[in-house]
């Protein structure tokens, strides 16, 4: 299996066409090809972190200044930026729109990612965090378009989860 | 040296800079002071004061930004040194208040606590080249200008006492400081 790269395009074209030019994410396999296209592209500001949750925080500082953006992480970052999502972003009404690569969950053949896999789509219930998944790549683009416009019209976190049916080929 | 007392000699300097203050006796303290609009009060998620600052500075090159932080929220989120060295934005200074205390939440004492861990030389080690250290006003102050004209990144760590003010409270709610400081800013871009 390897990480779809016309789809890694489809994804980066569709922030694009979203209006969105900021983008903050922490790598992760899923999200390689994708940040690749983000770090060479001129029109685009790519801010790394060390940590996920201090994207909750540069995504609060962009949305201040008025520029659209995205954060991109794994589903375990998600995790670790909890304390950032509800503190911040919920307690202030911030929007997030968070694309989220979902790992350990149907055909994760990877031991480690799996617990984080299984609780992610009950943590974003519990938190109130609406989310959408992305399977098809002829709907992401749309997907990302409608998160983005759903965060900052409800001024809340937004989750779409990218799958490995949208992120793996063969 | 107190943190109002450097926040007082400061104050002026405020006027036109987007302000993010972490919480609790730093977040009062601005606050008594005066409230602006271009003032933004993060009263919870402790460590993020500096990532905001960083996504303001980082979207906002025509503006600056100062960062009111404390060692108990920098000690959260240590990476944001590492994060505000690799981006570099020449309009951000990051203030550390250095109280060796969680003053806020009981007045235990951090990891700096007589100078067990410092702050200024992690900075350093994590790449920021302008660290300052001050253990008086009259090095805050100096500090300070130094950071105004040096237009590029720096961080301050102000050694303070383990005080705050008596009373704690704010005529508005935190949505909207959220919304009047992102109008503010909004306002400034279209003029």
């Amino acid at each position: 299996m390897t990480v779809s790269y016309d789809n890694s395009r489809l994804i980066f074209e569709g922030i694009k066409a979203a209006g969105i030019r900021s983008i903050s994410a922490l790598p992760e396999t899923w999200l390689g090809l994708l940040l690749q296209r983000a770090d060479d592209d001129p029109e685009v500001d790519l801010i790394q972190v060390a940590k996920e949750e201090e994207a909750i925080g540069v995504a609060a500082g962009a949305y201040f200044a008025g520029e659209p953006h995205v954060l991109l992480m794994q589903n375990h970052g998600f995790l670790a930026a909890i304390n950032g999502i509800v503190s911040l972003a919920q307690l202030y009404g911030i929007p997030l729109c968070m694309l989220i690569a979902v790992r350990g969950h149907w055909g994760e053949p990877y031991p480690w990612h799996t617990r984080g896999g299984i609780v992610t789509e009950e943590v974003l219930r519990s938190l109130g965090i609406p989310f959408e998944y992305a399977r098809d790549p002829g709907k992401v683009a749309k997907q990302i378009r409608e998160a983005h416009t759903f965060s900052e019209s409800s001024l809340s976190p937004v989750a779409l989860l990218l799958t490995r049916d949208l992120m793996e080929e063969d | 040296m107190e943190r109002a007392e450097c926040l007082e000699q400061i104050y002026s300097e405020l006027d036109d800079k987007l302000v993010v203050t972490i919480m609790g006796a730093c977040a009062q303290e601005l606050y008594d002071l005066g409230h602006r609009e271009n003032f933004f009060y993060l009263q919870h998620a402790m460590g993020l004061a500096s990532s905001i600052g960083l996504g303001l500075a980082l979207h906002l090159p025509e503006e600056r930004v100062v960062v009111l932080d404390g060692d108990g929220s920098v000690l959260m989120n240590l990476g944001t040194l590492t994060t505000l060295a690799r981006y570099q934005p020449k309009n951000l200074i990051h203030i550390i208040f250095d109280n060796g205390s969680l003053l806020s939440t009981g007045g235990f004492e951090s990891q700096t606590t007589s100078g067990i861990t410092d702050l200024a030389a992690i900075a350093r080690g994590a790449g920021i080249e302008h660290v300052h250290t001050a253990e008086t006003l009259l090095d805050f102050g100096e500090a300070m200008i130094e950071s105004l004209e040096a237009d590029d990144l720096s961080v301050i760590v102000a050694k303070v006492d383990a005080v705050g003010p008596d009373n704690y409270g704010m005529d508005f709610q935190l949505p909207e400081n959220a919304f009047r400081f992102r109008r503010c800013i909004l306002d400034k871009k279209s003029s």
